[in-house]
């Protein structure tokens, strides 16, 4: 019980010296980065209309070529700096998830390209594809069950 | 064991004959960067991968060591050195280039004073004539290992620290021998855990371990701060220097400020966005050998008190939610009498 005490004590002190993350700067930084690359996105988009694009193959149109200049920034190493700036501003959009896996693919390609590439390319990327795949079904689910009740 | 106990005394105080330090481009842009012997233009070293680059470094920096007084490698009569890499790769490989008699050690951090303890005891009981005592480490490796993959594009909370790109090494010799400083007494640390579990905040979880064998050295070699010109702790960063500062006053240590540095702190310009500092088992070994003991030789500093200290983590027990232990080893290390 006593150590339990000794270190919430110490967890106190710890905490009272330590500097919180600017939190003001950040999200001005990472709405004005973010919403930047949405109005890219959308501008893309309407690029999409004005080649005749459908309703289909025009976010693939715009999906495509955001993935790529983030995974092209991601390889020129300018992405990184980036998200040191912008935080969740540039994670969240698509070229941040085009990031994540092309930084571990750089990363791990030295150990391979079966274990290292291969293996660890969704490192980074693997969980939003496996809870946002998995909460998707689940949201399709209840969508189809009210459907029936409904 | 009594708490003086972990003290040891070095009676025919070995010497320290040569120093070597070579570090990479962004610590040779902070504060330091005139003083190590060679700052690298690029980090990769013309390896094949990060890994390989660590251990070329640390290859560079052993032999350079030697080569300052003469001497060839293959008189080295012992390389007792650690890294942060798994299985102390950049160690092994540069031992296996090195082809001395090598011992692999592990405090993380707290490496570089360790394998100077372990040198010490090599040289003052006898055993060896010399021993290289080395530690390393690398940003790209320390990165890959224990965090993110490089161009991920994340941001570090400020008590993030930067695992700095630099390798030390010193030669520790028979007290006969001409020396820069000499190794006259230690201690040996004890793992102290405050239930720190916060991988990004390094300095929290290894300044009780610092406390704890500053305290245990002062009562095992009957000193106070007023005997040593300077006390150099590894790599708490400024956030784990003050922590410590505090910690130090509630068992009634009132350090001044400006004798007690951290050489984690005081590596990087402010403006070079390290957050929290340096960190790194190379960060206290390339200080040491670029600053402390050239300071020494100068007579500048005539006894010091360098404490180096390791969070012992690991991937894995940081995400099976494991708190992060902490170690520290002191050494002291003083100049020759002036006659």
């Amino acid at each position: 019980m006593k150590s339990d005490m000794h270190n919430q004590k110490y967890d106190e002190l710890v905490k009272k010296m330590t500097p919180n993350s600017r939190m003001l700067r950040g999200y001005v930084r990472a709405f004005w980065v973010g919403g930047t690359i949405c109005c890219i996105g959308q501008a893309l988009n309407l690029l999409g209309n004005a080649l005749e694009l459908t309703v289909m193959t025009s976010p693939m149109f715009t999906s495509m070529v955001l993935i790529f200049i983030g995974t092209t920034l991601t390889g020129f190493g300018v992405y990184d700096r980036i998200g040191r700036y912008a935080g969740a501003g540039s994670i969240v959009p698509i070229t941040g998830f085009a990031n994540s896996i092309a930084a571990s693919a750089i990363e791990f390609r030295r150990e391979g390209l079966i274990l290292g590439l291969g293996s660890r390319l969704f490192a980074v990327a693997g969980p939003v594809l496996a809870y946002g795949i998995s909460s998707s079904i689940l949201a399709g689910l209840i969508h189809w069950g009210l459907g029936r009740i409904g | 064991m009594t708490e003086s106990g972990r003290s040891i005394f070095f009676s025919s105080k070995p010497s320290i004959s040569a120093c070597a330090s070579i570090a990479g481009p962004k610590e040779g842009k902070g504060r330091f960067g005139d003083l190590f012997d060679i700052v690298l233009e690029e980090d990769l070293l013309g390896q094949i991968s990060w890994e390989m680059g660590e251990s070329e470094m640390l290859r560079r920096t052993a032999e350079l060591c030697c080569k300052k007084i003469g001497l060839s490698i293959s008189d080295a009569e012992a390389f007792l050195s650690g890294d942060l890499n798994n299985q102390i790769i950049a160690s092994t490989f540069a031992a296996r280039a090195l082809e001395v008699p090598f011992f692999g050690l592990y405090g993380a951090c707290s490496t570089f004073v360790e394998s100077l303890l372990l040198g010490a005891m090599l040289v003052d009981g006898g055993y060896r004539k010399n021993a290289l005592c080395a530690a390393s480490s690398h940003f790209c490796t320390a990165e890959r290992q224990f965090r993110y993959p490089l161009e991920l594009g994340t941001q570090r909370p400020p008590s993030a620290q930067w695992t700095a790109t630099a390798a030390g090494a010193v030669l520790v010799s028979h007290s006969s021998a001409k020396s820069i400083a000499r190794i006259t007494a230690g201690t040996i640390g004890k793992v102290v855990d405050r239930h720190i579990k916060d991988a990004n905040h390094m300095g929290a979880a290894m300044a009780p371990a610092v406390c704890d064998t500053i305290c245990a050295h002062f009562k095992g070699t009957n000193t106070t701060h007023k005997d040593y010109d300077l006390i150099a702790t590894g790599d708490l960063g400024w956030i784990g220097k003050n922590i410590l500062m505090e910690l130090l006053k509630e068992h009634d240590l009132q350090i001044p400020d400006e004798k007690l540095i951290d050489c984690g702190a005081s590596m990087y310009y402010a403006e070079q966005d390290t957050h929290a500092g340096g960190s790194g088992a190379g960060c206290i070994a390339a200080v040491t050998c670029a600053k402390l003991l050239r300071e020494i030789e100068d007579s500048r500093l005539k006894r010091i008190l360098i404490v180096g200290s390791g969070a012992l983590l690991s991937w894995t027990s940081s995400q099976q939610g494991e708190s992060i232990p902490g170690i520290a080893y002191a050494a002291v290390l003083e100049g020759e009498p002036n006659e």
